[in-house]
């Protein structure tokens, strides 16, 4: 049979047996993983091809997390990006909030094939902990969530929620206490308990098989807005854009457009204070090819191989690698990578959330504020989907700092801001 | 020059015409400072060691525990830079005449370039390179200019490792085999696992004829000891770096490696 949302890459594409996509990718791990990493593969293997997977997957896509997630154009919002039509994939209404349900609810039940009874996975703006949480909760598994202690800190609520949802929730207080110090912590946890644990990798980074098969997971947001958009606009987009952290939901947007020769992939990293600061973490703008975290892929990283600190304002973008495939499309040109400062980002929060009703996470935000770009860019011919890959609940107390929402709030930081606001508001119009 | 590959087999060799058991002592390179981190080298070798791994510190070091993360901290703090490393090896190798090898992940050598890397190292003297997150399938570049330079790879091996897998490991390898005594990081353990004597009986029946090396939780002479009764090497890292931790300045820190060196070159002597 064949499944509706779960819709893995068509066979006799990249990556290779051994994981390459091009030159990035491979599987660099200590040896007491091999075999654990191998049975992952095989096991992914099988379950592709037993028709009984995608039945129950697509019974959870659908009845759980509530597929197909609705494609919104948004012509209030458009009117900033020079006139483009712009629509929003709206992965932000999945169950959770955030794209990252997909990837979940699949590796999840790969878990149950496999017999484990522990999951385990980092998290950076929770909503991967969120959602791993969840689907334990779901399946009755024992579940540790590792986070970096910054990152608990302006996430908050999501600890809040892992916890209520039965997780444990680990504060990482290692290096630079986010995101890439909590995958580290995982990896040393599935090291001493990969016998009944299962990593639940969040991102398509990692050692192989988990770009291929977090993308496979997540490839349905393509395949579904490409069908909506022939649907609706009659034809397909001139740009996908999604913003690019480790890469997950770029990436599934991206997958189903990349035969199309026409629409361009445009990924939006997080450039921080500015790419020239040195406080960004504009890993394909600014890095160099590398190994972090089990693959060959651009890294932030000085002359010796030491790993740099990223900083964004948004946890889930705040990494110094890159999802492997990301860096054969940058190599390949087939994908654009474009950096979007904190402030940008969080000038597109607000006019979404104040031009249609909908209030996107700071990590959506990138990809809207590049959306605002490229459609300048376009001219009123244009035609952009966006992916708004997650809501934004968990960082409303980031952005009522940033904006000073809160009644007592008005320090100079936050007058700061206001003065950039009405410059930046002035170019959009 | 070329590397000292032949010096490591040499001195393993030596330790088995002896009836015993090596010592293989682990240390971070610019911990707690670069001369502080060779005078502790120089103190291990004094105590008893008969191999050094100098740990090459990472921002990034997935494969540790607490104890060697904090010294790696400290040391890249302190701006240890990859010819400070090779000035470490230089200066242990020169004044003991014994192997030295480094100890680190792969994207710092990647980086740096792997011809550059194996050139300065063979050059100072090293004995070759255990790099624990560049499994043998990724491995063929770095073994073409090791072998050049005359530089062995000891690969780890660990319990979860399948027969078949270890005799492609060991037919790859040169040196010894770094055989994880447990599935974890790096760190003391109260005992070490019955798993390593299994890990060192199936990878010796490999027949690659590889001395096999026990690494993983060793701490204290007792436990060196009950290694020493069926490896071929012991190896401890993290009980020396606990002691340059825990002491009050750095003679004390010297004095404790120097000691605990001694404590486990004679367990080493005692098998059980």
């Amino acid at each position: 049979m064949s499944s509706e949302f779960f819709i893995p890459d068509p066979e006799g594409q990249v990556p290779s047996a051994e994981g390459y996509f091009g030159a990035y990718g491979g599987k660099f791990i200590p040896e007491a993983l091999v075999a654990a990493v191998d049975e992952v593969a095989v096991e992914y293997d099988k379950a592709k091809a037993d028709p009984e997977f995608a039945r129950e997957l697509d019974d959870l896509l659908v009845n759980y997390t509530g597929r197909p997630s609705a494609l919104t154009e948004v012509p209030r919002f458009a009117e900033h990006a020079g006139g483009a039509r712009v629509f929003l994939k709206r992965e932000d209404l999945n169950h959770t909030g955030s794209h990252k349900i997909n990837n979940v609810l699949g590796q999840a039940l790969l878990t149950k094939r496999m017999g484990k009874t522990r999951v385990i996975a980092e998290t950076g703006a929770g909503q991967h902990g969120v959602a791993t949480a969840t689907a334990c909760a779901l399946f009755g598994l024992d579940c540790t969530i590792y986070m970096g202690e910054i990152d608990t800190q302006r996430q908050a609520l999501n600890v809040a929620r892992m916890r209520m949802l039965g997780a444990e929730v680990v504060a990482v207080k290692s290096g630079s206490r986010t995101l890439k110090d909590a995958i580290n912590e995982a990896f040393r946890d599935w090291v001493a308990n990969v016998d009944r644990t299962h990593y639940l990798f969040g991102t398509v980074a990692g050692p192989h098989p988990f770009p291929a098969m977090v993308r496979d997971f997540h490839r349905v947001i393509g395949v579904e807005a490409r069908r909506q958009l022939l649907e609706r606009a009659g034809r397909l987009p001139d740009a996908a854009v999604a913003c690019v952290g480790g890469g997950s939901n770029a990436i599934g947007l991206f997958h189903a457009f990349i035969p199309d020769a026409s629409v361009r992939l445009i990924g939006c990293e997080p450039a921080g204070h500015g790419v020239e600061t040195g406080e960004h973490a504009a890993t394909l703008t600014a890095g160099e090819p590398g190994i972090l975290h089990g693959s060959r892929s651009y890294v932030l990283q000085d002359e010796e191989g030491q790993i740099t600190e990223p900083y964004s304002i948004s946890a889930g973008l705040d990494y110094p690698g890159i999802g492997p495939e990301h860096s054969y499309l940058k190599d390949s040109g087939r994908g654009e990578y474009r950096a979007v400062t904190d402030d940008a980002a969080m000038q597109a929060l607000r006019l979404l959330s104040r031009t249609e009703g909908i209030i996107p996470a700071i990590e959506s935000a990138h990809a809207l504020a590049g959306a605002l770009e490229v459609g300048r860019e376009l001219g009123k011919d244009g035609l952009i989907v966006v992916n708004l890959s997650g809501r934004g609940d968990k960082d409303m107390d980031t952005a009522a700092r940033y904006f000073g929402l809160y009644d007592e709030g008005t320090d100079a930081e936050v007058a700061a801001n206001a003065a950039d606001t009405a410059e930046i508001e002035g170019d959009a119009k | 020059m070329s590397g000292n590959i032949q010096l490591l087999s040499d001195t393993l060799a030596a330790a088995k015409a002896e009836g015993r058991s090596a010592l293989i002592a682990y240390l971070p390179a610019g911990f707690p400072t670069v001369d502080g981190g060779i005078a502790a080298i120089k103190a291990v070798f004094e105590g008893g060691a008969d191999v050094v791994e100098v740990g090459l510190p990472h921002s990034d070091p997935v494969l540790d525990g607490p104890v060697i993360q904090t010294a790696d901290d400290i040391a890249l703090r302190g701006g240890v830079k990859i010819a400070d490393v090779m000035r470490t090896v230089r200066e242990a190798f020169e004044a003991t005449g014994k192997p030295v090898l480094v100890m680190t992940y792969w994207n710092p050598i990647d980086r740096y370039g792997v011809e550059r890397f194996t050139a300065e190292l063979a050059e100072a003297g090293g004995a070759g390179c255990i790099l624990p997150d560049l499994p043998v399938q990724e491995s063929a570049l770095w073994r073409e200019h090791a072998e050049k330079h005359g530089l062995g790879t000891v690969f780890v091996v660990a319990p979860s490792s399948k027969d078949a897998r270890l005799a492609e490991i060991t037919a790859a390898g040169s040196g010894f085999v770094y055989a994880a005594s447990l599935m974890g990081v790096t760190g003391t353990r109260e005992s070490v696992g019955a798993q390593a004597q299994d890990l060192v009986e199936r990878t010796r029946a490999t027949g690659s004829g590889l001395p096999v090396c026990v690494g993983l939780g060793v701490s204290n002479a007792e436990q060196a000891a009950e290694v020493a009764g069926f490896a071929d090497g012991v190896i401890v890292g993290s009980a020396f770096v606990k002691r340059m931790l825990d002491a009050p300045d750095e003679a004390a820190g010297l004095d404790a490696v120097r000691e605990l060196a001694g404590d486990l070159a004679k367990g080493v002597r005692r098998s059980a």
